[in-house]
């Protein structure tokens, strides 16, 4: 049987009095595109930092491919890649030597220049390659990160928000780079703020609030698990409405207004009852499935 | 599954010791020129005017006796600044994680660390006792003593200088530590005099300074006198060695300011 990619169990966190993580539990098979979102504050970096042994869990259990991240250490680091949030770099090195350090961190000599040099050719580093980090752009910077994380070829790969105040450009070259990284058998945690960036790419999501797991599932289903639809209303309603139709408006825009319908039968027809009764036409009203984002804010509380 | 690193990673400490040095090697004009010449400074200074006046042991000029005291106070804070500004600077700009993230134990990160900061210490000594030797006489009375006594103090600066990195959250801290702890305490050790010459009270005060027993051993190395047995002092400088050791390991190991 094959160990799951990332194993966690019960896993607690305090800051002082300031509780992080509150019993955080999920796996993420070999193989998975899975994402871990969540508002700031929500644990999110915690939960990586854990996985990637740079904080220790206040209890609880992180395995990474099946090696736990405290007692089998060296194991466990050595399986996973971590591409941090922040562009940290250290202003001493070039490029390939900082890679060549890396590498030899993880036990790797000169018989792991054919992968760096592969890795600066995937990410077009190569020009760049005896170029003081100091001196590169934060998107360069960005690559070399990612380079890093990658000198030891681990089977799974932690992107903490890698598109976070990146240009269009490199944005997509990244998206590009993380399904290529897919394709060839790792399994990617990914973080983001970036809600549709999740949902075009992960298979499953898990969604983060307050140190606790708001939700986990497979992307679709977490969508239809979702207690309500959402009606797009061809016009946009007033403030003369009962307050049970004014609370459950998402948005208005000039001319549409998005409200949260049930999801359940006898409840919707109830709630579109109400709306004829305000004046909305069956004409008037479409009805479709919540984006990602509209499920997220909605399990985060953060659409209140 | 692929398996990178076995029980060891002697490889990984060798990188993460190459990279020390490589770091203190690409800024050598202030890591090794500049203490360099500040030390010359000081013994143009002291040498020329105390050279005809003050005897410190019968048969030994003053600049004779102002060398070895001279280079250890050189190396002694080089030694402790290689590993205490590198982790430091590390945390400040984040990149410490590079090292955290790697499969290397405590004692692996230990061990770099401190190879490194004798590295430098010794680096920096040689680079003093030559430049001295180009102007002054040097005497050599014991080099496999001279060599034993610039390993154990660089050791023992380096294992303070990790406790010291460690410890500190910014440059400010550091800047406390090496300034209220590791100047007066070279400054106070017999460098420029020796403890005979002091009044009791103070020559007391000064068999209680750690550094004191890291110069006098090495003088005696180059003079073959000096104010303790140099036994005594190999003894001191080895029992600090290995306490400052013990309390770097711990720190290491319990991730104190490193892994939350």
């Amino acid at each position: 049987m094959t160990s799951p990619a990332l194993d966690l169990v019960q896993v607690e966190k305090q800051f002082g009095t300031t509780h992080a993580l509150r019993g955080v539990s999920f796996r993420v098979e070999q193989g998975e595109f899975f994402g871990l979102l969540g508002p700031n504050g929500a644990g999110k970096s915690t939960l990586i930092n854990i996985m990637a042994g740079l904080v220790r869990a206040t209890s609880g259990q992180v395995a990474v491919m099946g090696y736990d991240v405290v007692r089998q250490y060296r194991d466990s680091r050595s399986q996973i890649g971590i591409v941090p949030q922040e562009l940290v770099y250290d202003p001493f090195f070039t490029v390939w030597e900082m890679l060549k350090i890396q590498s030899g961190y993880f036990g790797l000599g000169r018989e792991n220049d054919e992968w760096l040099d592969e890795l600066l050719e995937i990410l077009k580093l190569t020009e760049k390659r005896d170029e003081n980090l100091h001196n590169l752009s934060g998107g360069m910077k960005r690559r070399v990160l990612i380079a890093q994380a990658l000198v030891h070829r681990p089977p799974v790969v932690v992107l903490d928000e890698p598109t976070a105040g990146v240009d269009v450009e490199l944005r997509r070259a990244l998206w590009e780079f993380a399904h290529r990284l897919h394709r060839d058998g790792h399994t990617i945690l990914l973080t983001t703020h970036y809600l549709e960036e999740a949902e075009s790419m992960c298979d499953r999501i898990a969604i983060l609030d307050r140190g606790k797991v708001a939700a986990l599932s497979d992307k679709q289903e977490l969508i239809f698990q979702n207690s309500y639809r959402v009606g797009v209303v061809e016009r946009v309603l007033g403030s003369n409405i009962p307050q049970h139709v004014s609370t459950a408006i998402i948005s208005r825009s000039r001319s549409s207004t998005q409200i949260r319908v049930p999801r359940e039968q006898r409840l919707q027809q109830q709630f579109l009852q109400q709306l004829s009764e305000i004046g909305v036409t069956e004409d008037q009203l479409q009805l479709r499935e919540p984006t990602l984002e509209e499920v997220f804010l909605t399990l985060t509380g953060e659409d209140r | 599954m692929r398996q990178i690193v076995g029980a060891h990673n002697i490889y990984g400490s060798w990188t993460l010791f190459r990279k020390e040095v490589l770091r203190f090697l690409k800024v050598s004009i202030q890591t090794v020129l500049a203490p360099t010449v500040s030390t010359l400074l000081y013994l143009l200074v002291f040498g020329v005017v105390f050279e005809e006046t003050v005897v410190v042991y019968e048969g030994h000029s003053y600049s004779g006796f102002l060398i070895p005291g001279l280079v250890m106070m050189a190396l002694a804070q080089n030694a402790f600044a290689n590993g205490s500004s590198s982790i430091l600077q590390s945390k400040m700009n984040g990149n410490i994680i590079f090292v955290l993230l790697a499969p290397l134990s405590y004692i692996e990160f230990y061990l770099a660390f401190v190879g490194a900061a004798i590295l430098r210490g010794v680096v920096v000594g040689i680079s003093v006792l030559l430049v001295a030797a180009a102007v002054i006489r040097v005497e050599l009375y014991s080099i496999p003593l001279i060599l034993l006594f610039a390993l154990l103090s660089s050791g023992v600066m380096g294992a303070l200088g990790i406790i010291a990195g460690i410890w500190s959250d910014k440059y400010d801290h550091l800047s406390a530590f090496q300034n209220f702890i590791i100047l007066p305490l070279t400054f106070l050790s017999g460098v420029f005099y020796s403890i005979q010459d002091l009044p009791p009270f103070w020559q007391q005060i000064s068999t209680y300074n750690p550094v004191f027993y890291l110069i006098d051993g090495f003088r005696y190395g180059f003079l073959g006198v000096s104010d303790v047995s140099y036994i005594q002092s190999m003894v001191v400088a080895l029992l600090f060695f290995i306490g400052l050791s013990l309390l770097s390991i711990a720190m290491l190991r319990s991730g104190y300011k490193l892994r939350g």
